[in-house]
Protein backbone atom coordinates (compact mmCIF):
# COMPACT_ATOMS: atom_id res chain seq x y z
CA UNK A 1 0.00 0.00 0.00
CA UNK A 2 1.03 3.42 -0.96
CA UNK A 3 2.24 5.64 2.25
CA UNK A 4 -0.40 8.16 3.34
CA UNK A 5 0.19 11.34 1.68
CA UNK A 6 -0.97 13.21 5.13
CA UNK A 7 0.01 11.60 8.21
CA UNK A 8 -1.28 13.60 11.66
CA UNK A 9 0.40 11.86 14.51
CA UNK A 10 -0.54 12.59 18.33
CA UNK A 11 -1.13 16.23 17.45
CA UNK A 12 -1.77 17.94 20.57
CA UNK A 13 -2.72 21.92 20.55
CA UNK A 14 -3.52 24.12 23.70
CA UNK A 15 -4.31 27.77 23.95
CA UNK A 16 -3.67 28.03 28.00
CA UNK A 17 -6.07 25.84 30.20
CA UNK A 18 -7.35 24.94 26.99
CA UNK A 19 -6.93 21.75 25.11
CA UNK A 20 -8.47 21.99 21.48
CA UNK A 21 -6.83 18.92 20.04
CA UNK A 22 -5.92 16.26 22.62
CA UNK A 23 -3.12 13.71 21.07
CA UNK A 24 -5.54 13.53 17.50
CA UNK A 25 -4.03 10.80 15.15
CA UNK A 26 -4.89 9.87 11.32
CA UNK A 27 -3.71 9.50 7.66
CA UNK A 28 -5.20 10.89 4.46
CA UNK A 29 -4.35 8.43 1.22
CA UNK A 30 -3.03 10.13 -1.52
CA UNK A 31 -5.88 10.45 -4.10
CA UNK A 32 -8.90 10.32 -1.24
CA UNK A 33 -11.52 12.63 -0.75
CA UNK A 34 -11.37 12.34 3.11
CA UNK A 35 -13.89 14.29 5.72
CA UNK A 36 -13.05 15.78 9.05
CA UNK A 37 -16.78 16.09 11.28
CA UNK A 38 -17.31 16.45 14.32
CA UNK A 39 -19.73 18.55 16.85
CA UNK A 40 -18.93 22.60 17.17
CA UNK A 41 -15.92 22.96 18.80
CA UNK A 42 -14.61 19.47 18.63
CA UNK A 43 -11.14 21.29 17.01
CA UNK A 44 -11.89 21.01 13.28
CA UNK A 45 -11.04 24.19 12.29
CA UNK A 46 -7.87 24.70 14.58
CA UNK A 47 -6.55 20.57 13.02
CA UNK A 48 -6.95 22.84 9.95
CA UNK A 49 -5.27 26.10 11.32
CA UNK A 50 -2.16 23.42 12.69
CA UNK A 51 -1.78 21.25 9.43
CA UNK A 52 -1.52 24.59 7.30
CA UNK A 53 1.23 26.24 9.56
CA UNK A 54 -0.93 28.60 11.15
CA UNK A 55 -0.29 27.47 14.37
CA UNK A 56 2.50 25.70 15.84
CA UNK A 57 1.41 22.55 17.60
CA UNK A 58 1.92 22.04 21.31
CA UNK A 59 3.02 18.44 20.53
CA UNK A 60 2.92 16.10 18.27
CA UNK A 61 3.57 16.07 14.28
CA UNK A 62 1.83 16.92 10.89
CA UNK A 63 4.22 15.04 8.16
CA UNK A 64 3.71 15.09 4.11
CA UNK A 65 5.19 12.03 2.85
CA UNK A 66 6.91 11.46 5.62
CA UNK A 67 8.17 14.98 5.90
CA UNK A 68 7.86 16.55 9.10
CA UNK A 69 5.95 20.23 8.19
CA UNK A 70 4.48 20.68 11.50
CA UNK A 71 6.23 24.27 12.82
CA UNK A 72 6.72 25.54 9.50
CA UNK A 73 5.37 28.65 8.31
CA UNK A 74 2.03 28.88 6.25
CA UNK A 75 3.75 29.57 3.20
CA UNK A 76 6.32 27.04 3.38
CA UNK A 77 4.11 24.66 3.86
CA UNK A 78 2.08 25.94 1.22
CA UNK A 79 5.48 25.74 -1.09
CA UNK A 80 5.60 22.14 -0.07
CA UNK A 81 1.91 21.09 -1.80
CA UNK A 82 -0.61 21.63 0.77
CA UNK A 83 -2.84 24.61 -0.32
CA UNK A 84 -6.05 25.60 2.16
CA UNK A 85 -8.90 27.57 2.10
CA UNK A 86 -10.94 29.61 4.72
CA UNK A 87 -13.92 29.78 6.17
CA UNK A 88 -15.77 32.21 5.35
CA UNK A 89 -15.66 33.90 1.68
CA UNK A 90 -12.05 35.51 2.07
CA UNK A 91 -11.11 36.71 -1.16
CA UNK A 92 -8.93 39.18 -2.35
CA UNK A 93 -12.12 41.79 -2.45
CA UNK A 94 -11.13 44.60 -4.13
CA UNK A 95 -8.55 42.72 -6.89
CA UNK A 96 -10.56 41.06 -9.87
CA UNK A 97 -11.50 37.29 -10.18
CA UNK A 98 -8.55 37.06 -12.90
CA UNK A 99 -6.16 39.05 -10.22
CA UNK A 100 -7.28 36.40 -7.35
CA UNK A 101 -6.31 33.63 -9.39
CA UNK A 102 -3.10 34.88 -10.26
CA UNK A 103 -2.30 35.76 -6.84
CA UNK A 104 -2.78 31.71 -6.54
CA UNK A 105 -0.67 31.26 -9.32
CA UNK A 106 2.68 32.65 -6.98
CA UNK A 107 4.13 29.68 -6.15
CA UNK A 108 4.28 28.14 -9.82
CA UNK A 109 5.53 31.56 -11.06
CA UNK A 110 7.26 33.68 -8.33
CA UNK A 111 7.48 37.34 -9.66
CA UNK A 112 10.97 38.59 -10.02
CA UNK A 113 11.42 42.65 -9.65
CA UNK A 114 14.53 42.92 -11.66
CA UNK A 115 12.61 40.90 -14.75
CA UNK A 116 10.12 43.05 -14.50
CA UNK A 117 11.49 46.29 -14.20
CA UNK A 118 13.24 44.99 -17.31
CA UNK A 119 10.19 43.66 -18.99
CA UNK A 120 11.77 40.73 -20.18
CA UNK A 121 9.24 38.52 -17.43
CA UNK A 122 6.82 38.26 -20.82
CA UNK A 123 6.89 34.46 -20.86
CA UNK A 124 6.29 33.84 -17.51
CA UNK A 125 3.47 36.07 -17.15
CA UNK A 126 1.20 34.70 -19.55
CA UNK A 127 2.01 31.30 -18.35
CA UNK A 128 0.62 32.31 -14.82
CA UNK A 129 -2.15 33.75 -16.75
CA UNK A 130 -2.98 30.70 -18.86
CA UNK A 131 -2.89 29.43 -15.41
CA UNK A 132 -4.83 31.16 -13.48
CA UNK A 133 -7.64 30.99 -16.48
CA UNK A 134 -7.58 27.26 -16.61
CA UNK A 135 -8.56 27.13 -12.91
CA UNK A 136 -11.04 30.01 -13.08
CA UNK A 137 -12.37 27.82 -16.20
CA UNK A 138 -12.90 24.55 -13.94
CA UNK A 139 -15.04 26.28 -11.60
CA UNK A 140 -16.65 27.78 -14.49
CA UNK A 141 -15.94 31.50 -13.29
CA UNK A 142 -14.29 32.54 -17.16
CA UNK A 143 -17.02 34.57 -17.80
CA UNK A 144 -16.45 36.69 -14.43
CA UNK A 145 -12.68 37.27 -14.74
CA UNK A 146 -12.82 40.70 -14.62
CA UNK A 147 -16.08 41.52 -11.85
CA UNK A 148 -14.57 42.07 -8.54
CA UNK A 149 -14.17 39.15 -6.52
CA UNK A 150 -15.93 41.20 -3.60
CA UNK A 151 -19.08 41.60 -5.70
CA UNK A 152 -19.42 38.01 -6.41
CA UNK A 153 -22.58 36.64 -5.41
CA UNK A 154 -21.53 33.89 -2.64
CA UNK A 155 -21.74 30.60 -4.50
CA UNK A 156 -19.27 32.35 -6.58
CA UNK A 157 -16.87 33.90 -4.22
CA UNK A 158 -16.90 30.19 -2.67
CA UNK A 159 -15.72 28.88 -6.12
CA UNK A 160 -13.33 31.76 -6.45
CA UNK A 161 -11.39 30.83 -3.11
CA UNK A 162 -11.32 27.33 -4.74
CA UNK A 163 -10.19 28.34 -7.80
CA UNK A 164 -7.59 30.24 -6.06
CA UNK A 165 -5.96 27.29 -4.12
CA UNK A 166 -6.29 25.04 -7.71
CA UNK A 167 -4.13 27.35 -9.37
CA UNK A 168 -1.60 26.89 -6.89
CA UNK A 169 -1.85 23.22 -8.02
CA UNK A 170 -1.49 21.78 -4.70
CA UNK A 171 -0.97 18.10 -3.84
CA UNK A 172 -3.49 18.52 -1.08
CA UNK A 173 -6.02 21.34 -0.69
CA UNK A 174 -7.55 22.19 2.80
CA UNK A 175 -11.25 23.19 2.51
CA UNK A 176 -12.39 24.65 5.70
CA UNK A 177 -16.51 24.26 5.19
CA UNK A 178 -16.70 24.74 1.48
CA UNK A 179 -20.60 24.12 1.24
CA UNK A 180 -21.74 27.14 4.11
CA UNK A 181 -24.51 28.87 2.94
CA UNK A 182 -25.23 27.29 0.04
CA UNK A 183 -28.25 26.21 -1.36
CA UNK A 184 -28.66 22.08 -2.47
CA UNK A 185 -28.47 22.76 -5.96
CA UNK A 186 -25.06 24.90 -5.43
CA UNK A 187 -23.69 22.45 -3.12
CA UNK A 188 -25.03 19.49 -5.71
CA UNK A 189 -22.52 21.43 -8.42
CA UNK A 190 -19.97 21.52 -5.85
CA UNK A 191 -19.89 17.99 -5.12
CA UNK A 192 -19.44 17.07 -8.71
CA UNK A 193 -16.39 19.15 -9.34
CA UNK A 194 -14.36 18.12 -6.00
CA UNK A 195 -15.50 14.99 -7.48
CA UNK A 196 -13.73 15.97 -10.96
CA UNK A 197 -11.19 17.94 -8.92
CA UNK A 198 -10.08 14.66 -7.00
CA UNK A 199 -9.63 12.66 -10.16
CA UNK A 200 -7.46 15.28 -11.59
CA UNK A 201 -4.65 13.52 -8.21
CA UNK A 202 -5.44 15.97 -5.75
CA UNK A 203 -6.00 14.74 -2.54
CA UNK A 204 -9.12 16.37 -0.81
CA UNK A 205 -8.69 17.35 3.22
CA UNK A 206 -12.19 18.64 3.62
CA UNK A 207 -14.46 20.06 7.59
CA UNK A 208 -17.96 20.16 6.90
CA UNK A 209 -21.36 20.13 8.46
CA UNK A 210 -23.35 19.15 5.60
CA UNK A 211 -23.69 15.86 6.33
CA UNK A 212 -25.59 14.94 3.03
CA UNK A 213 -22.39 16.28 1.29
CA UNK A 214 -19.65 14.77 3.33
CA UNK A 215 -21.51 11.19 3.23
CA UNK A 216 -22.21 11.45 -0.58
CA UNK A 217 -18.71 12.80 -1.26
CA UNK A 218 -15.89 11.53 0.92
CA UNK A 219 -14.22 7.88 0.63
CA UNK A 220 -13.18 8.45 4.67
CA UNK A 221 -14.27 10.16 7.28
CA UNK A 222 -12.79 10.80 10.47
CA UNK A 223 -14.60 12.13 13.20
CA UNK A 224 -13.06 14.25 16.07
CA UNK A 225 -14.98 15.20 19.68
CA UNK A 226 -13.74 17.76 22.38
CA UNK A 227 -10.60 17.53 20.28
CA UNK A 228 -10.34 13.85 20.01
CA UNK A 229 -10.31 10.96 17.32
CA UNK A 230 -14.18 9.90 18.26
CA UNK A 231 -14.85 7.52 15.30
CA UNK A 232 -13.02 6.46 11.99
CA UNK A 233 -14.18 4.52 9.06
CA UNK A 234 -16.27 4.95 5.39
CA UNK A 235 -19.48 6.73 5.70
CA UNK A 236 -21.02 3.86 5.92
CA UNK A 237 -19.18 2.90 9.04
CA UNK A 238 -19.63 6.63 10.73
CA UNK A 239 -23.05 7.04 9.97
CA UNK A 240 -23.88 3.43 12.08
CA UNK A 241 -21.28 4.59 14.63
CA UNK A 242 -22.61 4.85 18.03
CA UNK A 243 -20.11 6.79 19.26
CA UNK A 244 -20.92 9.21 16.45
CA UNK A 245 -24.68 9.04 16.84
CA UNK A 246 -23.97 10.21 20.01
CA UNK A 247 -21.79 12.81 20.19
CA UNK A 248 -24.04 14.46 17.22
CA UNK A 249 -27.24 13.24 19.14
CA UNK A 250 -26.50 13.04 22.61
CA UNK A 251 -26.89 10.13 24.65
CA UNK A 252 -28.92 8.91 21.83
CA UNK A 253 -27.80 5.12 22.56
CA UNK A 254 -29.39 5.22 25.81
CA UNK A 255 -32.91 6.40 24.76
CA UNK A 256 -32.38 3.86 21.45
CA UNK B 1 -3.58 50.38 -30.54
CA UNK B 2 -6.07 54.01 -30.58
CA UNK B 3 -6.08 54.13 -26.90
CA UNK B 4 -2.04 53.68 -26.75
CA UNK B 5 -1.17 56.49 -29.05
CA UNK B 6 -3.95 58.68 -26.96
CA UNK B 7 -1.99 57.91 -24.30
CA UNK B 8 1.58 58.51 -26.02
CA UNK B 9 0.14 62.17 -27.10
CA UNK B 10 -0.86 62.58 -23.74
CA UNK B 11 2.21 61.93 -22.20
CA UNK B 12 4.10 64.30 -24.78
CA UNK B 13 2.03 66.45 -23.96
CA UNK B 14 2.50 67.03 -20.44
CA UNK B 15 6.47 66.16 -20.98
CA UNK B 16 6.37 69.46 -23.01
CA UNK B 17 4.02 71.23 -20.88
CA UNK B 18 6.12 70.34 -17.34
CA UNK B 19 9.56 71.78 -19.66
CA UNK B 20 7.94 74.59 -20.33
CA UNK B 21 6.83 75.30 -17.17
CA UNK B 22 8.66 77.15 -15.20
CA UNK B 23 9.38 80.14 -17.69
CA UNK B 24 5.72 81.11 -17.27
CA UNK B 25 6.65 81.55 -13.71
CA UNK B 26 8.53 84.11 -11.02
CA UNK B 27 12.13 83.18 -9.77
CA UNK B 28 10.07 82.04 -6.08
CA UNK B 29 7.82 80.10 -7.71
CA UNK B 30 10.47 78.29 -9.72
CA UNK B 31 11.77 77.97 -6.26
CA UNK B 32 8.49 76.61 -5.51
CA UNK B 33 8.36 74.13 -8.51
CA UNK B 34 11.60 72.27 -7.13
CA UNK B 35 10.32 71.50 -4.04
CA UNK B 36 7.15 69.90 -5.43
CA UNK B 37 9.16 68.13 -7.91
CA UNK B 38 10.92 66.96 -4.99
CA UNK B 39 7.95 65.99 -2.86
CA UNK B 40 6.00 64.12 -5.87
CA UNK B 41 8.76 61.80 -5.51
CA UNK B 42 8.31 61.60 -1.97
CA UNK B 43 4.67 61.35 -2.01
CA UNK B 44 4.72 58.60 -4.71
CA UNK B 45 7.52 56.46 -2.62
CA UNK B 46 5.07 56.94 0.17
CA UNK B 47 2.28 55.45 -1.73
CA UNK B 48 4.54 52.46 -2.65
CA UNK B 49 5.04 51.53 1.01
CA UNK B 50 0.97 52.10 1.88
CA UNK B 51 0.65 49.26 -1.03
CA UNK B 52 1.33 46.51 1.42
CA UNK B 53 -1.05 48.30 3.78
CA UNK B 54 1.48 49.64 6.20
CA UNK B 55 1.49 53.12 6.79
CA UNK B 56 4.65 54.74 8.70
CA UNK B 57 5.66 57.63 10.34
CA UNK B 58 9.66 57.38 9.61
CA UNK B 59 9.12 58.14 5.82
CA UNK B 60 10.75 61.22 6.29
CA UNK B 61 13.73 60.79 8.24
CA UNK B 62 14.29 57.95 5.60
CA UNK B 63 13.88 60.57 2.98
CA UNK B 64 16.47 62.41 5.40
CA UNK B 65 18.99 59.17 5.75
CA UNK B 66 19.20 59.63 2.36
CA UNK B 67 20.03 63.62 2.37
CA UNK B 68 22.64 63.35 5.10
CA UNK B 69 23.96 60.55 3.26
CA UNK B 70 24.60 61.89 0.09
CA UNK B 71 25.71 65.18 1.73
CA UNK B 72 28.51 63.60 3.75
CA UNK B 73 29.85 61.47 0.96
CA UNK B 74 30.01 63.98 -1.61
CA UNK B 75 31.66 67.00 1.55
CA UNK B 76 33.63 64.29 3.67
CA UNK B 77 34.68 61.51 1.02
CA UNK B 78 34.96 63.86 -2.05
CA UNK B 79 32.32 61.32 -4.06
CA UNK B 80 31.12 62.92 -7.38
CA UNK B 81 27.63 64.10 -6.58
CA UNK B 82 25.40 62.20 -8.94
CA UNK B 83 27.03 59.40 -7.66
CA UNK B 84 27.19 60.27 -3.57
CA UNK B 85 22.96 60.64 -4.49
CA UNK B 86 22.54 57.13 -6.29
CA UNK B 87 24.82 56.01 -2.62
CA UNK B 88 22.54 58.01 -0.67
CA UNK B 89 19.30 56.29 -2.04
CA UNK B 90 21.21 53.08 -1.35
CA UNK B 91 22.00 54.05 2.23
CA UNK B 92 18.28 54.99 2.96
CA UNK B 93 17.48 51.48 1.54
CA UNK B 94 20.07 49.95 3.98
CA UNK B 95 19.09 51.67 6.90
CA UNK B 96 14.79 50.64 5.91
CA UNK B 97 16.42 46.83 5.62
CA UNK B 98 17.77 46.80 8.94
CA UNK B 99 14.63 48.81 10.61
CA UNK B 100 12.41 45.89 8.66
CA UNK B 101 13.59 43.72 11.20
CA UNK B 102 12.05 45.29 14.40
CA UNK B 103 9.21 46.67 12.71
CA UNK B 104 7.73 44.10 10.54
CA UNK B 105 7.39 42.02 14.08
CA UNK B 106 4.23 44.80 14.28
CA UNK B 107 1.34 45.37 11.99
CA UNK B 108 -0.73 48.22 11.35
CA UNK B 109 -1.20 50.58 14.41
CA UNK B 110 1.57 49.35 16.20
CA UNK B 111 3.70 49.67 12.77
CA UNK B 112 2.53 53.53 12.83
CA UNK B 113 3.54 54.26 16.14
CA UNK B 114 7.07 51.62 16.36
CA UNK B 115 8.41 53.63 12.85
CA UNK B 116 7.86 57.28 14.25
CA UNK B 117 9.59 55.91 17.46
CA UNK B 118 12.25 54.47 15.13
CA UNK B 119 12.48 57.77 13.13
CA UNK B 120 13.20 59.91 16.23
CA UNK B 121 15.76 57.52 17.13
CA UNK B 122 17.55 58.37 13.59
CA UNK B 123 16.88 62.16 14.27
CA UNK B 124 18.12 61.91 18.06
CA UNK B 125 21.49 60.50 16.54
CA UNK B 126 22.24 63.56 14.49
CA UNK B 127 21.43 65.72 16.77
CA UNK B 128 23.46 64.19 19.05
CA UNK B 129 26.52 63.55 17.01
CA UNK B 130 28.08 66.76 15.85
CA UNK B 131 30.61 64.47 14.36
CA UNK B 132 29.80 63.66 11.50
CA UNK B 133 26.04 64.82 11.44
CA UNK B 134 27.08 68.20 12.81
CA UNK B 135 24.61 68.05 15.32
CA UNK B 136 21.42 70.47 16.11
CA UNK B 137 22.76 72.43 13.24
CA UNK B 138 23.27 69.74 11.04
CA UNK B 139 25.32 70.05 7.53
CA UNK B 140 25.96 73.43 5.92
CA UNK B 141 27.57 74.18 2.84
CA UNK B 142 26.86 71.22 1.02
CA UNK B 143 28.41 70.62 -1.89
CA UNK B 144 26.49 71.38 -5.53
CA UNK B 145 25.35 69.63 -7.94
CA UNK B 146 28.22 70.05 -10.65
CA UNK B 147 27.73 72.05 -13.81
CA UNK B 148 27.63 70.56 -16.97
CA UNK B 149 26.20 70.76 -20.69
CA UNK B 150 24.66 68.44 -22.89
CA UNK B 151 24.67 69.93 -25.93
CA UNK B 152 20.93 71.29 -26.22
CA UNK B 153 20.97 72.74 -22.68
CA UNK B 154 23.90 74.15 -20.35
CA UNK B 155 22.66 73.04 -16.78
CA UNK B 156 23.62 75.97 -14.29
CA UNK B 157 22.48 74.78 -10.69
CA UNK B 158 22.86 78.02 -9.32
CA UNK B 159 19.41 78.30 -11.38
CA UNK B 160 16.04 76.66 -10.05
CA UNK B 161 15.63 75.81 -13.42
CA UNK B 162 18.16 73.86 -14.40
CA UNK B 163 17.72 71.97 -10.90
CA UNK B 164 14.13 71.96 -12.43
CA UNK B 165 14.86 70.21 -14.79
CA UNK B 166 17.52 67.34 -13.73
CA UNK B 167 14.60 66.60 -10.25
CA UNK B 168 12.36 66.20 -13.36
CA UNK B 169 14.07 63.32 -15.21
CA UNK B 170 15.41 62.08 -12.23
CA UNK B 171 11.57 62.02 -10.26
CA UNK B 172 10.34 61.07 -14.18
CA UNK B 173 12.37 58.00 -14.32
CA UNK B 174 11.73 57.32 -10.28
CA UNK B 175 8.37 57.32 -11.31
CA UNK B 176 8.45 54.96 -14.15
CA UNK B 177 9.82 52.48 -12.35
CA UNK B 178 7.81 52.41 -9.56
CA UNK B 179 4.92 52.53 -12.12
CA UNK B 180 6.36 49.48 -13.70
CA UNK B 181 6.63 47.82 -10.16
CA UNK B 182 3.27 47.97 -9.51
CA UNK B 183 1.78 46.86 -12.96
CA UNK B 184 3.93 43.82 -12.52
CA UNK B 185 3.38 40.48 -10.80
CA UNK B 186 5.44 41.78 -7.97
CA UNK B 187 2.79 45.04 -7.73
CA UNK B 188 0.10 42.49 -7.08
CA UNK B 189 1.08 40.55 -4.48
CA UNK B 190 1.65 43.77 -3.01
CA UNK B 191 -2.04 44.04 -3.24
CA UNK B 192 -2.46 40.49 -2.13
CA UNK B 193 -0.47 41.23 0.74
CA UNK B 194 -2.70 44.56 1.90
CA UNK B 195 -6.16 43.36 1.35
CA UNK B 196 -5.86 39.53 2.82
CA UNK B 197 -2.28 38.23 4.07
CA UNK B 198 -3.58 35.40 5.37
CA UNK B 199 -5.08 34.20 2.31
CA UNK B 200 -1.82 35.58 0.23
CA UNK B 201 0.34 33.21 2.44
CA UNK B 202 -1.77 30.18 1.98
CA UNK B 203 -0.79 30.75 -1.50
CA UNK B 204 3.04 30.81 -0.66
CA UNK B 205 3.48 34.26 -0.32
CA UNK B 206 5.70 35.21 2.01
CA UNK B 207 4.35 37.85 3.41
CA UNK B 208 7.27 39.52 5.23
CA UNK B 209 9.39 38.97 3.14
CA UNK B 210 7.12 41.41 0.41
CA UNK B 211 6.18 44.44 2.76
CA UNK B 212 9.90 44.69 3.60
CA UNK B 213 10.66 44.67 -0.14
CA UNK B 214 7.82 47.66 -0.36
CA UNK B 215 9.72 49.06 2.57
CA UNK B 216 13.07 49.00 1.12
CA UNK B 217 12.01 50.20 -2.70
CA UNK B 218 10.13 53.06 -0.90
CA UNK B 219 12.78 53.99 1.54
CA UNK B 220 15.27 53.92 -1.75
CA UNK B 221 13.10 56.40 -3.51
CA UNK B 222 12.72 58.28 -0.69
CA UNK B 223 16.28 58.79 0.19
CA UNK B 224 16.65 59.67 -3.56
CA UNK B 225 14.44 62.38 -2.82
CA UNK B 226 16.70 63.52 -0.02
CA UNK B 227 19.41 63.85 -1.53
CA UNK B 228 17.97 66.10 -4.65
CA UNK B 229 16.64 68.13 -1.67
CA UNK B 230 20.09 68.37 -0.13
CA UNK B 231 21.98 69.31 -2.68
CA UNK B 232 19.73 71.84 -4.23
CA UNK B 233 19.10 73.78 -0.52
CA UNK B 234 22.74 72.82 0.41
CA UNK B 235 21.76 73.08 3.89
CA UNK B 236 20.30 70.03 5.99
CA UNK B 237 19.93 69.98 9.46
CA UNK B 238 17.31 67.03 11.89
CA UNK B 239 14.26 69.60 11.79
CA UNK B 240 14.44 69.27 8.17
CA UNK B 241 13.13 66.20 8.24
CA UNK B 242 10.70 66.53 11.76
CA UNK B 243 7.32 65.07 11.96
CA UNK B 244 5.83 68.48 10.73
CA UNK B 245 7.23 67.61 6.98
CA UNK B 246 6.02 64.03 7.84
CA UNK B 247 2.22 65.35 8.45
CA UNK B 248 2.42 67.59 5.29
CA UNK B 249 3.22 63.69 3.52
CA UNK B 250 0.59 62.59 5.27
CA UNK B 251 -2.19 65.25 4.52
CA UNK B 252 -1.05 65.06 0.55
CA UNK B 253 -1.38 61.18 0.78
CA UNK B 254 -5.23 61.32 2.01
CA UNK B 255 -6.43 64.35 0.14
CA UNK B 256 -5.13 62.78 -3.17
CA UNK B 257 -6.52 59.20 -2.28
CA UNK B 258 -4.10 56.23 -2.69
CA UNK B 259 -6.37 53.55 -4.90
CA UNK B 260 -4.29 55.12 -7.63
CA UNK B 261 -0.68 55.37 -8.50
CA UNK B 262 -2.14 59.34 -9.36
CA UNK B 263 -3.54 60.01 -6.33
CA UNK B 264 -1.15 60.70 -3.71
CA UNK B 265 0.68 63.01 -6.29
CA UNK B 266 -2.32 64.64 -7.57
CA UNK B 267 -3.12 65.86 -4.06
CA UNK B 268 0.95 66.76 -3.47
CA UNK B 269 0.23 69.11 -6.65
CA UNK B 270 -3.26 70.46 -5.72
CA UNK B 271 -2.36 70.98 -2.35
CA UNK B 272 1.04 73.17 -2.73
CA UNK B 273 -0.49 74.80 -5.62
CA UNK B 274 -3.04 75.71 -3.42
CA UNK B 275 -1.16 77.06 -0.28
CA UNK B 276 1.95 78.60 -1.75
CA UNK B 277 0.28 80.61 -5.20
CA UNK B 278 -3.18 80.49 -4.51
CA UNK B 279 -3.17 81.59 -0.65
CA UNK B 280 -0.04 83.72 -1.21
CA UNK B 281 -1.16 85.55 -3.89
CA UNK B 282 -4.19 86.29 -2.04
CA UNK B 283 -2.90 88.02 0.50
CA UNK B 284 -3.40 85.90 3.07
CA UNK B 285 -0.12 85.29 4.57
CA UNK B 286 -1.34 85.35 8.04
CA UNK B 287 -4.51 83.08 7.87
CA UNK B 288 -2.68 80.99 5.56
CA UNK B 289 -2.53 77.94 7.84
CA UNK B 290 -6.37 78.12 8.94
CA UNK B 291 -7.69 78.55 5.21
CA UNK B 292 -5.13 75.30 4.80
CA UNK B 293 -6.41 73.45 7.59
CA UNK B 294 -10.12 74.45 6.54
CA UNK B 295 -9.33 73.25 3.16
CA UNK B 296 -8.16 69.65 4.60
CA UNK B 297 -11.33 69.08 7.23
CA UNK B 298 -13.78 69.76 4.21
CA UNK B 299 -11.98 67.85 2.01
CA UNK B 300 -11.73 64.64 4.29
CA UNK B 301 -15.55 65.09 5.02
CA UNK B 302 -16.97 65.75 1.46
CA UNK B 303 -14.41 63.94 -0.31
CA UNK B 304 -13.47 60.59 1.70
CA UNK B 305 -11.52 58.98 -1.44
CA UNK B 306 -9.56 61.72 -2.15
CA UNK B 307 -9.35 64.46 -4.95
CA UNK B 308 -8.14 60.62 -7.18
CA UNK B 309 -12.20 60.14 -6.76
CA UNK B 310 -13.08 63.22 -8.78
CA UNK B 311 -10.80 62.09 -11.59
CA UNK B 312 -12.17 58.51 -11.94
CA UNK B 313 -15.73 60.21 -11.58
CA UNK B 314 -14.95 63.24 -14.93
CA UNK B 315 -13.28 59.35 -17.11
CA UNK B 316 -16.00 57.40 -16.23
CA UNK B 317 -18.58 59.76 -17.33
CA UNK B 318 -17.24 60.58 -20.12
CA UNK B 319 -17.26 56.68 -20.92
CA UNK B 320 -20.15 56.57 -20.42
CA UNK B 321 -21.06 59.54 -22.53
CA UNK B 322 -18.95 58.35 -25.66
CA UNK B 323 -20.98 55.19 -25.01
CA UNK B 324 -24.04 56.50 -25.24
CA UNK B 325 -23.58 58.93 -28.35
CA UNK B 326 -22.10 55.86 -29.82
CA UNK B 327 -25.44 54.03 -29.32
CA UNK B 328 -27.94 56.99 -30.38
CA UNK B 329 -25.24 57.39 -33.53
CA UNK B 330 -25.69 53.63 -34.46
CA UNK B 331 -30.01 54.04 -33.95
CA UNK B 332 -29.96 56.97 -36.73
Amino acid sequence: MAPPVLEIDSLTMRFGGLTAIDRLSFKVERGAIHGLIGPNGAGKTTTFNVVSGFYEPTGGAVRLRGETISGLRMYEVARRGVVRTFQHSTLFAELSVLENALVGTHMSFPPNIFAAMAGVDKANRRAARARAEEALDFFGLSGLADELAGELPHGHQRALGMAVALAARPDVVLLDEPFTGMNPEETGRMMELMVKLRNTGVTILLVEHDMHAIMGLCDRITCMSFGRLLAEGNPQEIRHHPDVIEAYLGGARHVA
Amino acid sequence: MHSSVTSLAAILGLGAVLLALPHALSFSQQEILVFLTINVLVVASYRLLTLTGEWSLGHVVIMGVGAYASALLSKRLGVYVPVSMLLGAVTAAMVALALSFPLFRMKGFYFLIGSFAAGEIIRLLWKRFRDPFGGPKGIKKIDPMPDFDIGIYAFDFFEPVSYYYLALAVVGVSLWIMWRIERSPVGLTFHAVHWQDRLAEASGVNVRAYRTLAFVLASGFAGLSGALLAHYIGTINPNSFDVEQMVFVLTWTIVGGTATFYGPILGCVVLTILNEIVLREAGFEQMRPLIYGLILILSVLFMPKGLESLVRGALSWQNARKKKVGETQATE
